[in-house]
């Protein structure tokens, strides 16, 4: 089992620069198993870019990424995923021409080759786990939408639900409350402590009262470092988070 | 269950019988042997479309250089033909006898080696599929894996086609030149310049081509087809599936090769010849418009569209051989604005929901949520 050596994601010393400009800077960040983090900061700090490079999308200059103890730098993006990391990104981002139930059912970790795709069957197995998986994430009645059609918050659940089709140890949400309405992202905090039960979980977010609801440990980002890391009291009482936030 | 609209893949089924019965029964009937040809080569063209359903329609590939497959094939077949053709018997009045008749005018006195094995129809008939898919594979896996997409894999492709063209013309001692390999005559003894022939041939091209067709509705029915909608849409996503996606396109991409060359071995049997005019960037750009007017996301829409712009080619430039062109362009202009979604787009969009309207409503109920 864990402890607090054994990380699920240990990002070390990890840089990235775009020309010259770091936008990431000697970074060192750990995840634990089952753990809820939220990384908050400014504009520009560098929250995305580090999604981006523990997914694969961007590569790191410097540094290094472990996920169970697995050097993860240099793998191509599809290989992390199978590793077991999941990737929500800031715009919804899903299959507008597809319908709900296909959105899920792609995401599926299975027939990911061109054979087991060509020859895939839908079982049994799998529409119990579309539906499951729908279920939770509130769609379980637009199964037969295509997936344009829906609400900008409901697409934000629809990627949410893909991730957990793909039943990952670590998902990673970038602003998955960014465009809903107040009952909806009530709806998203329910659905987000219910996924931390089985999973890992980094979430960025910039609404600080949806912060409170789900957050256990809080990393503030600022310039591509890390200002300050602890419970959301800590952080909201820390002058110098309070400094990037509100100016000088 | 099944979340795959099934009306719609019912009511292409029905187009397909349609077709079938237009192609196979009423054409063979009513028009004479020379026009009923020519309609087996619009039908080679066909199979290019399909193969464009596939990669461009669904997956989002434009390939302005499909000719090169289609050539590819075309030109296995002709050479097995061409070779029938140059028995000692038949060039005995050539310095060289026994190879072909263009060989000989450019001083060659022996048949390269890459012909020899042309020498063999089963060879011949795998490298029809076997050499465009090949080098299908080479251009996409190249390409793809280096994630070249867009307008930038359509450039490269057009690139292709011009420099397959080139080199074509310029090796004339090895391919015949500008004229192309002409003058075929027997396959195994069987003369395939007969009108018996002829129907024979386009009863084959038929059946090929609705396998064709049936393989593309297969394809586009599997969760792979989805899969290429997806990609199409959004290839990030589908990377942050687990999927390698570069597989997929390449995949896709030598499906469409393969389907292209047989029509173009069925162009070789059917025409005769064949030359590098149907290689290059205008034909490949031509086998675009014939699938974007009959409907890029629809197998049979390619089809028909294929055949109704040569026929239009055809009974246009008999009047008005000069203003031809400027038909095509406008045509495709007139797709591109007013229906992008070519006839078929215009079928299902406009003519099916005023039918239903008329009488059919009720036929139709909602799809049931998935059991």
């Amino acid at each position: 089992m864990s402890n607090s050596t054994n990380f699920l994601l240990a990002l070390e010393n990890v840089t990235v620069s775009f020309d010259g400009f770091k936008a990431v800077n000697a970074l060192n960040l750990y995840i634990d198993k089952g753990e809820l983090r939220v990384i908050i900061g400014p504009n520009g700090a560098g929250k995305t870019t580090v999604l981006d490079l523990i997914c694969g999308r961007t590569r790191v200059s410097e540094g290094s990424i472990k996920f169970k103890d697995q050097e993860i730098t240099g793998l191509k993006e599809y290989e992390i995923v199978r590793q077991g990391i999941g990737r929500k990104f800031q715009t919804p981002s899903i299959y507008e021409d597809l319908t709900v139930f296909e959105n899920l059912e792609l995401s599926m970790p299975r027939g990911r080759d061109v054979a087991g795709a060509l020859f895939w069957q839908r079982s049994a197995a799998v529409i119990e786990r579309v539906h499951e998986i729908a279920k939770m994430i509130f769609l379980v009645d637009l199964l037969d939408r295509r997936a344009e059609t829906l609400s900008h918050g409901q697409k934000q659940w629809l990627e949410i639900g893909m991730l957990l089709m793909q039943d990952p140890e670590l998902l990673m949400l970038d602003e998955p409350v960014a465009g809903m309405s107040v009952s909806e992202r009530a709806k998203t905090a329910e659905l987000l402590n219910e996924i931390i039960k089985h999973h890992s979980v980094i979430v960025i977010e910039h609404d600080m009262k949806f912060v409170e609801k789900i957050a256990h440990r809080v990393t503030v980002l600022h310039q591509g470092r890390i200002l300050a890391e602890g419970d959301m009291d800590t952080i909201q009482h820390d002058h110098r988070v309070k400094e990037v936030y509100l100016g000088h | 269950m099944s979340i795959i609209p099934k009306k719609k893949l019912d009511l292409e089924l029905a187009g397909f019988a349609l077709l079938a019965f237009m192609l196979v029964i009423v054409l063979p009937i009513t028009v004479d042997a020379f026009r009923l040809n020519l309609v087996g080569k619009y039908l080679t063209y066909a199979f290019v479309a399909v193969g464009l359903v596939l990669c461009w329609g669904y997956t989002g590939i434009l390939s302005l250089g499909q000719g090169v497959f289609f050539g590819l094939g075309g030109y296995c077949m002709a050479m097995f033909l061409k070779l029938e053709a140059s028995s000692v018997a038949n060039t005995k009045i050539q310095s060289t006898p026994g190879i072909p008749d263009f060989m000989d005018w450019n001083q060659l006195t022996s048949l390269p080696f890459f012909w020899v094995p042309f020498k063999s129809l089963p060879f011949a008939m795998i490298a029809v599929i076997a050499v465009p898919v090949v080098a299908a594979f080479i251009l996409s896996f190249a390409m793809f894996k280096r994630r070249v997409g867009g307008v930038y894999f359509a450039i490269i492709t057009q690139a292709v086609a011009a420099v397959l063209t080139i080199l074509i013309i310029g090796r004339q001692g090895y391919t015949g030149g500008i004229n192309g390999i002409t003058d075929l005559r027997t396959l195994l003894g069987w003369d395939i310049r007969t009108d018996s022939a002829k129907y024979i041939l386009y009863f084959l091209c038929c059946a090929l081509l609705f396998g064709s067709m049936f393989l593309a509705r297969f394809v586009i029915g599997s969760k792979l087809g989805r899969l290429l909608v997806a990609i199409r849409d959004k290839e990030d996503r589908v990377r942050f599936s687990g999927y390698d996606v570069a597989h997929f396109k390449v995949f896709v991409f030598c499906l469409a090769a393969a389907i292209a060359a047989v029509g173009g071995a069925m162009f070789t049997l059917q025409v005769g010849f064949m030359s590098p005019s149907f290689v290059g960037i205008v034909p490949s750009i031509e086998m675009v418009i014939f699938c974007a007017v009959g409907g890029r996301h629809s197998v049979i829409g390619a089809v028909i569209g294929t055949l109704l712009v040569n026929w239009a080619k055809t009974s246009f430039s008999e009047s008005f051989p000069e203003l031809w062109l400027f038909a095509m362009g406008g045509l495709f202009i007139a797709v591109v604005l007013a229906f992008p979604r070519g006839l078929a787009g215009l079928f299902t969009d406009q003519i099916l929901p005023r039918l239903k309207r008329g009488g059919l409503s009720g036929a139709m109920p909602k799809p049931a949520p998935a059991e």
